[in-house]
């Protein structure tokens, strides 16, 4: 059980170093304390879909994962861990399996969000007992900052590249949580990187020993194509949660919780100003944009303390 | 006591996979083979299998829960057909190189378009670079008894490869033939305990599915294509253990009047029993014309497949799927490379028959053995790439 962060940080790490994530990647900071929440005494079997983190740590004929782990393709994470999460079942059944295992699969926002969306809701209606978890850092980091569905507003990729017709990303950014909220499984919850992570270890430990299907929605930033400097990690988390860009929430059994509520909402600038992507909108005569920006983050801000009845 | 029953395919192969009892079977329904999963489903809720079954929300997502499933420990199997296989497609070769060897009952079906829901054989001959096993079957007994040794063949250490059982969509899948079932004991001592060396659930932690660099990814095919070679005598060992408790003989291949004939026809599953009818009849007008019917498609039995056919005059690869070449089907293509190495080959001739479903009757045959008689007459074939009843 979640105690205090020096009890969970003092937890043996199940990826191991050496692996070849960028520095200051939000994605490995994700996974490595989702893994967190799991009991020391437990087993788990672990998926990645095809992303950066899969790449990076497991490359023939090395592996930085210490629990059974299996990729398998890019668009089906959720399916290739509801097949293991079901022969666990039926070999445990049959006393071929002699620990208790607990069935996580890792996607990025494009294996999840898009290309992997099917099989992630197939999965969680299924109601395998899995968590999926979304390392969200809202583009196609691996293949090089392509727009996904998770990439916010006006940003600047390389298939929403800004010029002279184009301000960035032309659409608003999916709300992936929701939509998994939707499915009515046992729990459902968003968070990142801030203050002390006791909210990212008590949702994962929370998600991870829910019996049922679960999903974590991590915002995980990538310097690279978000364009921050890499030590700037826990600011940005910050003021993604603090301009209320970021909400840190969860859906337990269909009640929604709000986990934190800023004093004083911080203005969308704040977290689009120190980050490359959105450089453009600064430029004068672009305060419109900025604006838009505003009011969705505002709007959506809204329905969600309107869901949590704050 | 073999079980003398009155099944269609489908209904035989649903029955083989409750005899078989596996694990896990996840599969997204598709016409022809929906029957399958739907004949599983009640053996699941009826209490007559431990299977799970997992009610998966497309075929892309049956064969990634098959390679979980399979490489968590579980023996694992599932079913479709066509459009339903082309969805799997990415998911065939990763089960294949992550040497999973799981059971998939393919009802073969013409792949869109246009839209068809008929047999043809462009599902499963598209699919036969992906490192699956490939058998085919005649009728529902052979579906049956293939699917009854499927697993034996996978499972086998020197193998360690996914395996496909072919027969053709409404033809044999749907329709009613006498059958002889072996008993449920039987087929389980048959095929036994699967025990896997390494996966996922072990209490050693396992990895699957690595990235290989141009530094490895050579040596992980050149281990499947041993494995495949090393396919090849594990299905004819297998088939003789199974001829032990059916009294049925399985080979590479089947020969049909072929010892003497002139004339000969190389052909895929059921309408090698119309083309045996054609053999009858035109052997009854004392003709020299017999057939190969091809079981293992992959591992393909070249060597074995030249050495039966290299005495005949004249012979006509019979393709039910179009490989656009330019120059004929698939079947035909590696027939002819397999007489490559012959000093005296026979002339050959390719026919394109039955896509989408396209009825082949006595007749049909009939006249390819009369086209064969006019290629030895003429010592050389013109038009070596033809269609068979096609509509003027």
């Amino acid at each position: 059980m979640y105690t205090n962060l020096k009890d969970t940080m003092s937890k043996k790490e199940r990826l191991a170093g050496g692996h070849r994530m960028c520095a200051g990647c939000g994605g490995t900071v994700a996974v490595r304390n989702v893994l967190r929440g799991l009991h020391d005494e437990d087993e788990a079997v672990i998926c990645s879909a095809t992303s950066c983190l899969e790449v990076s740590t497991f490359m023939y004929p090395y592996t930085a994962w210490q629990d059974s782990f299996i990729h398998n393709a890019f668009e089906n994470a959720g399916a290739t861990i509801s097949g293991a999460e079901t022969a666990y079942r039926v070999l445990k059944k049959k006393g071929k399996v002699k620990g208790d295992y607990k069935f996580i699969a890792f996607g990025g926002d494009g294996g999840t969000y898009d290309i992997g969306f099917q099989s992630l809701s197939g999965a969680m209606e299924r109601g395998h007992d899995m968590v999926y978890v979304c390392y969200d850092n809202g583009a196609y980091m691996n293949t090089g900052i392509q727009r996904s569905s998770a990439t916010p507003r006006f940003a600047d990729t390389t298939t929403t590249p800004v010029g002279k017709c184009s301000n960035g990303k032309m659409q608003g950014r999916k709300d992936l949580t929701q939509v998994m909220a939707a499915h009515h499984i046992p729990y459902v919850a968003q968070t990142t990187f801030i203050k002390n992570f006791s909210d990212l270890h008590k949702k994962a430990e929370k998600a991870i020993y829910t019996e049922g299907a679960a999903f974590l929605n991590v915002m995980a930033p990538c310097p690279r194509g978000w364009r921050y400097p890499a030590q700037d990690l826990m600011k940005i988390c910050n003021l993604a949660v603090e301009t209320c860009y970021w909400p840190l929430f969860e859906v337990e059994n269909g009640k929604w919780t709000l986990n934190y509520q800023p004093k004083k909402k911080l203005p969308i600038e704040d977290f689009l100003k120190p980050q490359g992507r959105f450089k453009h909108l600064f430029k004068k005569g672009n305060e419109d944009l900025i604006a838009q920006f505003q009011q969705e983050v505002d709007d959506r801000w809204e329905q969600l303390l309107r869901l949590c009845e704050q | 006591m073999a079980i003398r029953e009155r099944l269609s395919g489908n209904e035989a192969v649903a029955i083989a996979m409750r005899q078989i009892n596996p694990d896990v079977m996840p599969a997204f329904p598709i016409t022809p083979s929906t029957e399958i999963p739907q004949y599983f489903s009640a053996f699941v809720a009826n209490g007559q299998v431990d299977t799970e079954f997992i009610p998966v929300e497309s075929e892309h997502s049956a064969m990634s829960a098959a390679v979980g499933a399979s490489a968590a420990g579980a023996r694992v199997l599932t079913a479709t057909s066509s459009c339903g296989m082309a969805l799997m497609w990415e998911e065939l070769y990763v089960a294949a190189s992550n040497r999973l060897p799981i059971a998939l009952a393919l009802v073969n079906r013409a792949l869109s378009g246009p839209i068809n829901i008929n047999a043809d054989h462009s599902d499963s001959m598209g699919a036969r670079d992906s490192g699956w096993i490939q058998i085919y079957s005649e009728n529902n007994q052979e579906a049956y008894d293939n699917f009854v040794q499927a697993f034996r063949i996978a499972e086998n250490e020197k193998v360690l490869l996914p395996i496909m059982i072919c027969q053709d969509g409404f033809i044999t899948s749907h329709a009613v033939e006498n059958i002889s079932l072996l008993e449920d004991d039987v087929v389980k001592n048959f095929v036994g305990e699967y025990q896997p060396k390494h996966y996922l659930l072990d209490d050693k932690s396992m990895a699957v599915g690595a990235y290989a660099t141009p530094g490895f990814y050579m040596e992980a095919k050149k281990a499947q294509a041993e494995a495949m070679k090393n396919a090849k005598q594990v299905i004819l060992d297998v088939a003789k253990e199974f001829k032990a408790i059916s009294g049925r003989e399985y080979g590479l291949f089947e020969t049909y009047q072929l010892e003497d004939a002139e004339c000969a026809i190389v052909i895929i599953n059921s309408a090698a029993g119309t083309a045996k009818d054609a053999v009858d009849r035109l052997r009854a007008q004392g003709k020299k014309v017999g057939l190969l019917k091809i079981r293992v498609f992959r591992p393909f039995p070249a060597e074995e497949m030249a050495e039966a056919l290299k005495h005949c005059k004249a012979i006509a690869v019979m393709d039910r799927s179009e490989g656009f070449n330019s120059q004929g089907g698939p079947v035909c293509a590696e027939v002819k490379s397999a007489l490559y190495g012959c000093e005296e080959k026979p002339l050959i001739v390719n026919y394109i028959y039955g896509l989408g479903g396209r009825d082949v009757r006595v007749e049909n045959i009939e006249e390819v053995y009369a086209a064969l008689e006019e290629i030895v007459a003429k010592g050389k074939v013109e038009d070596d790439y033809r269609y068979l009843s096609l509509r003027d």
